[in-house]
């Protein structure tokens, strides 16, 4: 199980996400997970091996090393992209559901073959409408509170984000009160606040998807209240014109343009 | 004498520019030919060179960075102010974004490919072949993708020449010195700090540096090529008679 696993897995959730859910995913696979792997595990590769306190007495830097990173950058990070991965598969358990019932029901209804009937199944795209968009929903509010936990969590165990040059430390066997250097600070700072961005810009991603979902679904019960059958006639015209159009048709510009030019014009 | 087995592959394939590689040259259909040769470029010359030559001259930067002082603490602040950002992070960081601007190109065309599907269907043309023929037929740069593939390149030019603007500004002269000279605290007065591999590092910066102007120069070579491409399909256009005259017309009154 790692990251490729993991993309995999959130690939196939991916489909029946809005453009907001993709272009996030994207965001999250390429500039934090991949960063993270290329880049900012090796600026903390060494971490703990150079970190060096002024003092010679066996044990002092270990117990100071221990106070002032309880847990690894690193270590949050993952956890971090763990947690906001995780309710992306809550979606794709829920479609799995549906896909079982609906193969039940085809089982029972449909003659084609139940291996072809469970292909279509797998393939087709579902609208976010019912069920899904409340399971949709619900998952980037989980995904928001994780994000926002995690970097507050951060930011409250390492004091902010920038890392500092020298601690002090006197924890038992330090003898008194002794200076001790954190290796590489300017780097893990210009990292850490690089992640926090990208952090950042998916957090707005995802409110402005919720957003994007709400505004969707009240305007599509304002639609089916105020629906005017006459409409329902002349938009089946117009499904006819772009038919009879979708022909080929002469050089020049591509078939999809002449049909959109030629429907904006009879509309 | 028993034979070793031989080494088990890795099972655990890792997210590392391999598997990155494999998302961008997704794109490369939907290309120019500049744009395959500078896709190529980029990850022979750039991404090749950093796996496999450049990151094992740095691997040792910190560890063979030496002060003339026992003083604890001193070598780390010293290598602190000297290299704020080691130089395979920031190419590192460099390659990716300017990569990404091609995903825009992609997720373009993955929605012309949307709405082209939705339109067949809608004419009643949704059989299975029909929707194949859509996934592979490769997308015409025209109209509103022409605009997004040029501002991809635009903003791919742009972050190549910040990146090299950031190198200069943090390593100036792009030349890697011997030996530094620094009194942060706690080193006592002034201490002499010596760099390892500088020649080499500076070989190699070089090296980066040059592929990088290579890279620009694709880039804009290739702005050219299609803002030409498309000034000499206009005029083509505007000088037919009935069809484009009938475009043209149409064009102005949507």
């Amino acid at each position: 199980m790692s990251w490729p696993a993991l993309y995999a897995q959130l690939v196939g959730a991916n489909r029946h996400s809005t453009s907001l859910g993709k272009t996030w995913l994207s965001v999250l696979f390429i500039f934090r997970v991949m960063v993270l792997v290329v880049a900012a595990e090796s600026v903390w590769g060494d971490e703990q091996s150079d970190f060096t306190c002024n003092t010679l007495q066996p044990g002092c830097e270990n117990v100071c090393y221990d106070q002032f990173f309880p847990v690894s950058h690193i270590r949050l990070w993952c956890l971090q992209l763990v947690f906001v991965s995780a309710p992306t598969l809550l979606v794709a358990m829920y479609v799995a559901y549906r896909n079982h019932r609906d193969k039940r029901k085809a089982g029972f209804l449909s003659t084609k073959g139940l291996d072809e009937e469970l292909e279509t199944l797998k393939k087709r795209r579902l609208p976010i409408t019912g069920a899904l968009w409340w399971t949709y929903a619900c998952s980037l509010v989980f995904r928001l509170l994780f994000e926002a936990g995690f970097m507050y969590a951060l930011y409250v165990v390492y004091d902010g984000f920038q890392m500092p040059r020298l601690v002090q430390c006197d924890q038992w066997p330090c003898p008194n009160l002794v200076d001790c250097f954190i290796s590489r600070p300017t780097e893990k700072t210009i990292f850490t606040v690089f992640m926090a961005t990208a952090s950042s810009i998916c957090m707005v991603l995802n409110v402005a998807e919720l957003v994007y979902l709400v505004a969707k679904a009240v305007n599509s019960c304002f639609s089916t209240k105020t629906s005017d059958p006459s409409k329902a006639h002349s938009s089946q015209d117009n499904i006819h014109l772009a038919a009879s159009l979708l022909s080929p048709v002469a050089d020049g510009i591509s078939s999809r343009q002449h049909i959109m030019y030629m429907y904006t014009y009879h509309c | 004498m028993p034979l070793t087995p031989p080494a088990e592959p890795d099972p655990e394939p890792k997210m590392n520019w391999a598997s990155f590689y494999a998302v961008i040259s997704g794109v490369n259909r939907h290309s120019t030919g500049i744009g395959r040769i500078w896709l190529s470029v980029l990850f022979i010359f750039r991404i090749l060179v950093l796996v496999v030559a450049a990151e094992s001259v740095w691997g040792d930067e910190k560890s063979g960075f030496t002060c003339n002082t026992q003083q604890p603490g001193c070598n780390s602040v010293c290598y602190d102010q000297f290299f704020p950002i080691s130089h395979i992070r920031l190419w590192a960081l460099q390659l990716i974004l300017v990569s990404t601007p091609a995903l825009l190109v992609a997720m373009h065309v993955a929605h012309r490919r949307h709405v082209d599907k939705r339109l067949y269907k809608l004419s009643g043309r949704s059989n299975p072949k029909d929707l194949e023929q859509i996934k592979t037929q490769k997308m015409k740069i025209t109209g509103a993708l022409w605009w997004t593939y040029i501002i991809s390149l635009l903003f791919r030019i742009i972050f190549e020449v910040t990146f090299m603007y950031v190198f200069y500004m943090i390593y100036p002269g792009y030349k890697m010195i011997r030996l530094v000279k620094c009194d942060s605290y706690p080193c006592p007065n002034t201490v002499d700090c010596f760099v390892s591999r500088p020649t080499e590092k500076t070989v190699f910066t070089v090296f980066m540096l040059a592929v990088s102007g290579v890279c620009i120069l694709l880039n804009i070579a290739e702005v050219v090529f299609l803002v030409g491409k498309a000034c000499s399909k206009h005029l083509h256009n505007a000088g037919d008679s009935t069809m484009g005259a009938w475009i043209q017309q149409k064009l102005c009154s949507f």
